[in-house]
Formats: structure tokens, sequence, C-alpha cells
């Protein structure tokens, strides 16, 4: 009899536990009635997901036209040295609506003194020291910004912008520590197609003419340039 | 013949030749651009949320408003000009929105657009930084440019290309070198600084003795980094040269710099 009722309380658990065993199976399988949802719920959701996930508008993939590259040319006069061409490149970074970094290197002739001429004695300075060959490091600050208008139906972005810097001018056998500061003005013919016009002031030390002066050099251009 | 005709004749050849040329050109950027998922291609989308969205003629608080976008509208974000976005709306106009305004807008999954305007977090956090320095080099001047990439917050490798000008000698000097600031979420952080590079010096051609050398250079230094407003940053430092001569003794040179630099 004891013996009898031992052997029930066996079975009843063992058969309990097999079938949750086998319930438990099946869930883990995925086979369980209950966590498999109706297929015909389960296709629109997959449909909907992909398409949120590609118009996800993320900031790094958005194109920046922050940079703005370009050629200049115009005229430049060296102090004592008459004026000549001066032509270069320029590349600028905009870092905010105001401010940019702008790096330019330019390069000119010197013509003759006055003193060369009027002597007709030897020249100061051979050919090659005769190349004016400049770079400058600038930062530079856009005002009064606008649109200008031809006609009617055509209106143009326009800017102001005064710039300062450092460089070095390679003139007269020497590199030169030279400031340089000026203004110009920036006309957008499209969103990213400048044309420019540059008035700016080098100034630097100078004593090949017999005594050590600072020297202005004034220099006016006209330039295209691309952002990017 | 008439020259009517001609005209007409060439003109037709003209269009001809332009829109085969156009055709070759649209073949030739699609076999160079061509994106395989192809979506990517199409600009980003976002959904006026706020009353309205105003557009500008230009990249600029000066430059007028034109155009204002309802809510509810889409409008595509064309690119980027520092912290002012070219949209284009649903009926084809095109103008600039500033940051703060396109904060305001959702995508199209409801979710507000994330741009973060730049901030003292960027400040401490940013990858990479570009400036400019002057100052003293042991009584010439000297005109330096750097670029810097950190490793984390608190270590950075930096590159530095300077033109020294003085009234005896020219010279450039090229260095590479570390940079550790203890307390980089500082708004004025200290650093210091550990470096090496080459120095070439150039006697003037005024002074007749002399001859163009080139030395290795070892210096250390330290310095202050303080931001300033958005990307912009201003940078102090002292640095102490040693100038490996091949004479029998070294040379020591002082450097103070003073200078802006940006990080982004």
């Amino acid at each position: 009899m004891e013996s009898r009722i031992r052997l029930l309380f066996l079975i009843v658990p063992a058969l309990a536990l097999g079938l949750s065993g086998c319930a438990a199976t099946k869930n883990l399988l995925g086979m369980g009635d209950e966590s498999a949802p109706p297929p015909t719920a389960e296709e629109p959701g997959q449909v909907i997901e992909p398409e949120v996930e590609r118009r996800e508008v993320r900031e790094a993939d958005i194109d920046t036209e922050n940079f703005e590259v370009g050629a200049f040319a115009g005229i430049m006069s060296i102090e004592d040295f008459e004026s000549d061409l001066v032509y270069g490149i320029r590349l600028a970074y905009h870092v905010t609506e105001g401010f940019f970094v702008e790096g330019t290197v330019g390069q000119s002739e010197a013509g003759l003194t006055s003193f060369e001429r009027l002597s007709g004695g030897a020249p100061i300075l051979s050919d090659d020291d005769r190349t004016f060959t400049y770079y400058n490091l600038n930062l530079g600050y856009n005002i009064l910004p606008g649109e200008v208008f031809f006609g009617e139906n055509r209106a143009y972005n326009s800017t102001l912008y005064l710039i300062a810097g450092l460089g070095s001018t390679r003139f007269a056998g020497d590199d030169r520590f030279t400031v340089n500061f000026g203004a110009g003005y920036r006309f957008l013919l499209t969103d990213a197609v400048a044309l420019h016009i540059d008035f700016r002031d080098h100034l630097f030390d100078i004593d090949i003419l017999g005594e050590d002066k600072t020297t202005h050099n004034l220099e006016a251009h006209l330039g295209v340039t691309v952002f990017f | 013949m008439s020259e009517r005709s001609i005209t007409t004749i060439l003109s037709t050849l003209r269009s001809i030749s332009i829109g085969r040329i156009g055709v070759l050109l649209l073949i030739a950027s699609q076999a160079l651009f061509a994106d395989p998922a192809g979506a990517a291609d199409e600009p980003a989308t976002v959904i006026v949320a706020d009353p309205y969205l105003e557009m500008r003629t230009g990249p600029g608080v000066g430059y007028p408003k034109f155009h204002v976008v309802d809510r509810g509208e889409a409008v595509a974000i064309l690119k980027r000009r520092t912290d002012w976005f070219l949209v284009r709306s649903t009926e084809g106009r095109e103008g600039w929105v500033d940051r703060a305004q396109l904060q305001l807008t959702l995508q199209p999954s409801g979710e507000p657009v994330e741009f973060t305007a730049p901030g003292l977090a960027d400040f401490t956090n940013s990858r990479w930084e570009a400036g400019v320095l002057a100052g003293d080099f042991g009584g010439a001047n000297i005109l330096s440019v750097y670029g810097a990439y950190s490793l984390n917050p608190h270590v950075g490798i930096e590159v530095w290309g300077s033109q020294i000008l003085g009234n005896f000698s020219n010279g450039w000097m090229a260095s590479l070198n570390v940079i550790h600031e203890t307390w980089p979420d500082w708004r004025i952080s200290p650093f210091f600084t550990l470096g090496t590079g080459v120095i070439h010096t150039e006697p003037k051609s005024t002074i007749v003795q002399g001859e163009d050398r080139t030395d290795q250079v070892a210096h250390v230094g330290a310095g202050v980094r303080m931001y300033a407003t958005q990307r912009f940053l201003l940078r102090a430092e002292y640095k102490s040269y040693v100038v490996f001569t091949s004479r029998d003794d070294n040379e020591e040179v002082e450097e103070w710099k003073v200078g802006f630099a940006f990080f982004f």
C-alpha cells in the first residue's frame, strides 16, 4: 500500500514535468501556438520598417560647402618699383556665416626705381630678385550682406568683407615678414560661384634703398572662386 | 540658300551636338557616380513642425527672407554652408534656413531632427583642429600653421609648419608633437606639449658670412586653449627649443606665440 502511494507521488510530478518540458521545448523552437502571431499581421510590419530607416535625416550625410577656391589677377604697386600685373590663387574656409580663414599666394614683377631710370647706371636688383612672391594667412569677416539687382527679374547675393593677416613676401633676395589688410566684395553668380574685387595693402620692412623703412604695397585684383 | 535657312541648319546642328554631348556626359556621370543603393542620392526630407519655416536668399542673417513654408509641408535639404542649410520646398523654391529653425522640423518618422550647434562640448571632444599662430622665436618673427588630431579628449598629435623671419636670418621649421590637456573640459584649458622636428636657417642676403643649415630640434612647452565662440578658440603658448647644431654647443631658443584656431 505504502509503495503504491509512493509510486503515485512519483508518477504525477513526473508526468507534470514531462508535459511542461514539452511545452517549454515547443516554445524554444518557436512551435508554440501562442508565440506565433498570425502571418497576416506580421507582413505589413516588415514592409514599413525599412522605409522609415532609409529616410532618416543624418547631419553627416548632408553635403557641406564650406571651402572656397579660386584664382585672381590684378595690379600691384610695389613701393619704389612701379606697378605691374599680379596673379595668384586663393583658398578659404568658412567657419561661421561671418568669419572665414583664407590663404592666398600671389606673384608680381617689380619694375625700375626712378633712380635706376634717371641715372641709367647699374640696376639695383637682378631679374630674379625683382620677382615679388607673397603668401598670407588671413582672418576675414563678412559685413553688409545683401542682394543686388539687375533689372526687374534678377537678384544676386553679395557681401563686403574685411580681411587682415600675416605672411611672408620674397622680394629683393629675402623673405620679409608681411602684414596685410584690406577689403573685398564677393558677388555670387550662383550659390556656388562667386566673383571678387579685392583691395589690399601689404606692409613689410626693406632696407635696399639705403634706409630701413616700412613699405606699402597696394594691390587691386579681380577673382573668381568656387565653393565646394 | 537663304541666310535664314543656313542659320536654322547651324542652330539645329548645334542643338544636336549639344544634346549628344549632354547625353554622353549624363552616361559618363552615371557610370562614374553610380550608387548601388540609389536611394542615398535623394536629398533628406524633413517636415515643418513649427508654424512656419523662413527661407532666406543667402546663408546669413543679413540676407532677406523671401518665402515661408507652412507647417506640415516637406522640404528637402540640399546642402549646407557653415550653419545654414539650402532647402527646396515641394513647389520647387530654394532658400537658406538656419540651424535653429531646421532643428524644429520633424523627420518623416515623426522624430525631431538632431542638428547640434557647435559648443563647449565639441571644443573638448572634436577630433580635428587647425589654426594659425604668430609670435616671437628668439627675437625673430614666427608665423605658424598647425593641424591637430585628438586621440582622446586628453591626448592629441599635432603637425606644425612655421616660417621664421628675422633681422639676420630667415628659415622654416617643421615639427611633430604630442599635446596633453589635463582638464580638457575647462573653458580655458591648459596643456603641455613635447615634440621634435627640423629647422632650416639661411642668413639674410645682406649679411655676408654664414651658410644655410638644417638641424634637428626638440622642444617642450606649455600653453592654454581658450574656447571663444562657435567653432573658434584662442591659443597661446610657450615653447623652449633645443637646436642640435653641428657645432660644439647646442642652441637654445625660446618661443612665444598667440593665435586662433577652429575645430571641426
